[in-house]
């Protein structure tokens, strides 16, 4: 090699040296100044309240005496006292509302999803008033959970609600049916709301991505003959699979820390005590600080947890996932 | 195999009349180029023939049968999208098979067809990517592939090589055009091209605003444009059009009153035409001479090197342009005065409707060395 070419090579190398030039270094620094304030408010709305739940939950503080507590470990969790075991993951309540909170969710969100795909695929249809439809159909995502729950209450009252009036009149059933109250009901009342009001946000999600969707494969389906059974499976299903996971995800993590759909629908009963039901009841009802922020911890952990196994195994690509 | 007739087809798209009553009979076997300017309803005739759209009135006709009421797949019909329209998640090979998965073929028969297409079109080295993997002439040969899978026995195809660089145009044109050969398919393909329509084509009908204007062999329609329109349409550069006036009449022609003064005899039939008519004199840029003194004159005010020849655009004053085409290099240079001169043989007379005045017997064919018949009037 030439001493020319030698020198020519070093500014260069200069530049490589820790593998990025000197532009990509501005632009990860431009990158962070950008994203500062938004990982700045995360930190304080976001991450604060979550680090002080955490540090609760291995204290025994108390609601009427939030300043005077001692660290205990895990003693909210589990401890061993004697020889017999205490703290939240010995609760058979708490692993009732675990248990509640996971069937709440695979149940509803799967019906919503379904429910959310018909729908989604009738309004992206042409026909009439469809632009009307949309809006309509909305609404009951619209109303705020409190007032819709509280409705529903009043709907589904077992002596004067309109629902079990409605069934009497038809004769399909004998009695009034105490819908909130009884426990082979109550949980699929609160599942069935929670679908009324929340499919309409699934069908918005999954019309989006179907509008996304290029109109020559159908026609190219059509000519070829394909079942419109088969092209739903087989293409539309597939391409629109990154946003209908994305969906999923959305709903589930909704779904998970449920509170006040079932707050209101049927109060502290057991049987559908959810895990954000079961943790306010620790917290506010029986003031034990410690052992409420050790649920929510466990929430937050439960979540988190599910959240990863979703993500790996749907492998959703965020990105670039486009044609 | 089949033919494919159209009887007095029409559709409109609610009130927009988009087809004004199509009739046309492409024989079985033969290769039917749909051309015409953008928006005169190429495209929805194809996707009438192919039943993406209904036809709101007439008939469709494949093999004999009436197809209006068929179901795209049952017309026996296979098209190439301009698009591409391949399945974006499924790789080459699904791409493909896809549509052979109906038609209660085994799997052995599938994959016994998929890959003689994949090796007539040489992507047996890609049936295992995804579409957006490959570059745009693989993709164009995927979506023919799986045209040919489904031995249709009419192919459609809408501008397929719109989307592709010159030298792959003409490298799918060439495979077009075998394909054509091996199967000896019906085709009816529509282009922009001018080059695709004239080598592809057995027949290439011209359509314009919904209507079909003439429908000629290559040649004849270069040669024998039935009106102004479709002499304008085909040939490019395009054909110069002089406005002139009937002088006089007879046996053997017309002779054309040019604005200048010089006269031009055509021989034409000059059945039904008077003396002092208004008409249109069209010449195609190759047919027009340079001479010293010709019966036009102009100023060269651009010149274009093109290689093998050369494009000269002349001014002849008062907003009128001739175009005239040159072989070799350019001996001239903008801002010449030149002469012109117009061998009548070549020359083409459109009445004030447009239509063309039929060639007399022997004129005019594709390859004419008629007698110089000019006469320079001084
Ligand atoms: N779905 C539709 N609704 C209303 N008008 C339409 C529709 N499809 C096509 N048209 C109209 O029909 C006419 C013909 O359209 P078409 O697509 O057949 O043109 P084309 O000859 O294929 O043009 P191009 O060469 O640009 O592809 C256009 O004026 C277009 O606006
Ligand atoms: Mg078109």
């Amino acid at each position: 090699m030439s001493g020319a070419a030698l020198q020519a090579s070093a500014p260069a190398r200069e530049t490589m040296r820790g593998g990025r030039s000197a532009l990509t270094r501005s632009r990860v620094r431009a990158a962070w100044i950008f994203i500062a304030p938004t990982l700045i408010v995360l930190a304080l709305i976001a991450g604060w309240p979550l680090a002080r739940t955490i540090w609760f939950s291995f204290t025994d503080a108390s609601l009427n005496n939030l300043g005077d507590y001692e660290f205990i470990g895990f003693e909210n969790y589990v401890a061993n006292f004697d020889g017999e075991w205490f703290g939240l993951l010995t609760d058979p309540d708490w692993w009732r509302s675990a248990w509640n909170t996971v069937w709440f969710t695979l149940v509803s969100v799967s019906i919503e999803t379904v429910l959310g795909i018909v729908v989604a695929l009738i309004l992206n249809a042409a026909f009439p008033g469809r632009g009307l439809m949309r809006a309509i159909i909305l609404i009951p995502w619209a109303i705020p959970t409190i007032v819709s729950a509280k409705m529903w209450n009043w709907m589904l009252h077992d002596q004067f609600g309109v629902i079990n009036d409605m069934l009497l009149r038809l004769g399909l059933i004998a009695a009034p049916i105490t819908w909130t109250a009884s426990p082979d009901t109550a949980l699929w009342t609160v599942v069935m709301v929670d679908v009324w009001k929340t499919t309409p946000f699934m069908a918005l999600l999954i019309l989006a991505a179907l509008q996304m969707l290029p109109g020559d494969i159908y026609e190219a389906a059509k000519v070829d003959g394909v079942h419109p059974v088969k092209v739903f499976f087989r293409v539309t299903l597939p391409l629109i699979k990154p946003a209908l996971i994305v969906a999923v995800i959305f709903r589930a993590l909704d779904a998970l820390r449920v509170f006040d759909l079932i707050y209101v629908l049927t109060a502290n009963s057991r049987d559908t005590m959810s895990m954000s039901v079961y943790a306010r009841q620790q917290l506010v009802d029986f003031q034990e600080v410690g052992l409420g922020s050790a649920a929510s911890t466990l929430i937050f952990l439960i979540i988190a947890l599910l959240v990863v196994v979703t993500l790996v195994a749907g492998q959703v690509r965020m990105s670039g996932e486009a044609r | 195999m089949a033919d494919v007739v159209l009887k007095n087809v029409r559709k409109s798209f609610g009130r927009v009349h988009v087809i004004h009553g199509v009739d046309l009979a492409i024989e079985d076997g033969e290769f039917i180029v749909f051309v015409g300017p953008s928006g005169c309803g190429k495209s929805t005739l194809l996707r009438l023939i192919a039943g993406l759209e209904d036809i709101t009135s007439g008939d469709l006709f494949i093999g004999g049968e009436r197809v209006n009421d068929l179901a795209p797949a049952k017309r026996g019909i296979a098209m190439v999208f301009q698009s591409y329209a391949l399945y974006p998640h499924m790789n080459v090979y699904d791409n493909m098979a896809f549509g052979l998965e109906m038609a209660k073929s085994s799997k052995a028969q599938i994959d016994a067809k998929v890959r003689k297409a994949a090796r007539m079109l040489q992507i047996e080295a890609l049936l295992d990517r995804k579409p957006r993997q490959l570059s745009g002439g693989q993709r164009q040969r995927v979506a023919i592939g799986r045209a040919i899978v489904r031995d249709p026995k009419v192919f459609l195809f809408d501008e397929p090589l719109s989307n592709l660089d010159a030298a792959l145009r003409v490298q799918t044109r060439i495979e077009i055009a075998k394909l054509h050969t091996d199967t000896r398919a019906t085709m009816i393909y529509v282009t922009h091209d001018q080059v695709e329509a004239m080598t592809l084509a057995d027949r290439i009908v011209v359509l314009n605003a919904g209507r079909i204007e003439q429908v000629g062999t290559p040649l004849e329609l270069y040669h024998r444009p039935a009106n102004l329109f479709v002499a304008g349409f085909i040939g490019s550069p395009q054909m110069n059009f002089i406005p002139c006036t009937v002088a006089r009449t007879g046996k053997d022609g017309v002779q054309a009153q040019l604005p200048d003064g010089g006269t031009v005899t055509v021989p034409v039939s000059s059945e039904g035409v008077r003396a002092g008519e208004a008409v249109t004199l069209g010449i195609r840029p190759d047919h027009v001479q340079l001479k010293g003194q010709g019966v036009l004159t102009g100023r060269i005010e651009l010149v274009e090197e093109l290689g093998e020849n050369h494009l000269l655009y002349v001014n002849m004053g008062r907003e009128r342009h001739l175009t005239v085409r040159e072989p070799g290099d350019a001996r001239h240079e903008a801002g010449q005065e030149v002469g012109l001169s117009l061998d009548g043989g070549f020359c083409h007379l459109f009445r004030e409707s447009g239509e063309a005045l039929p060639p007399l017997p022997g004129s005019r064919g594709p390859a004419p060395t008629s007698p110089d018949l000019n006469s320079t009037a001084a």
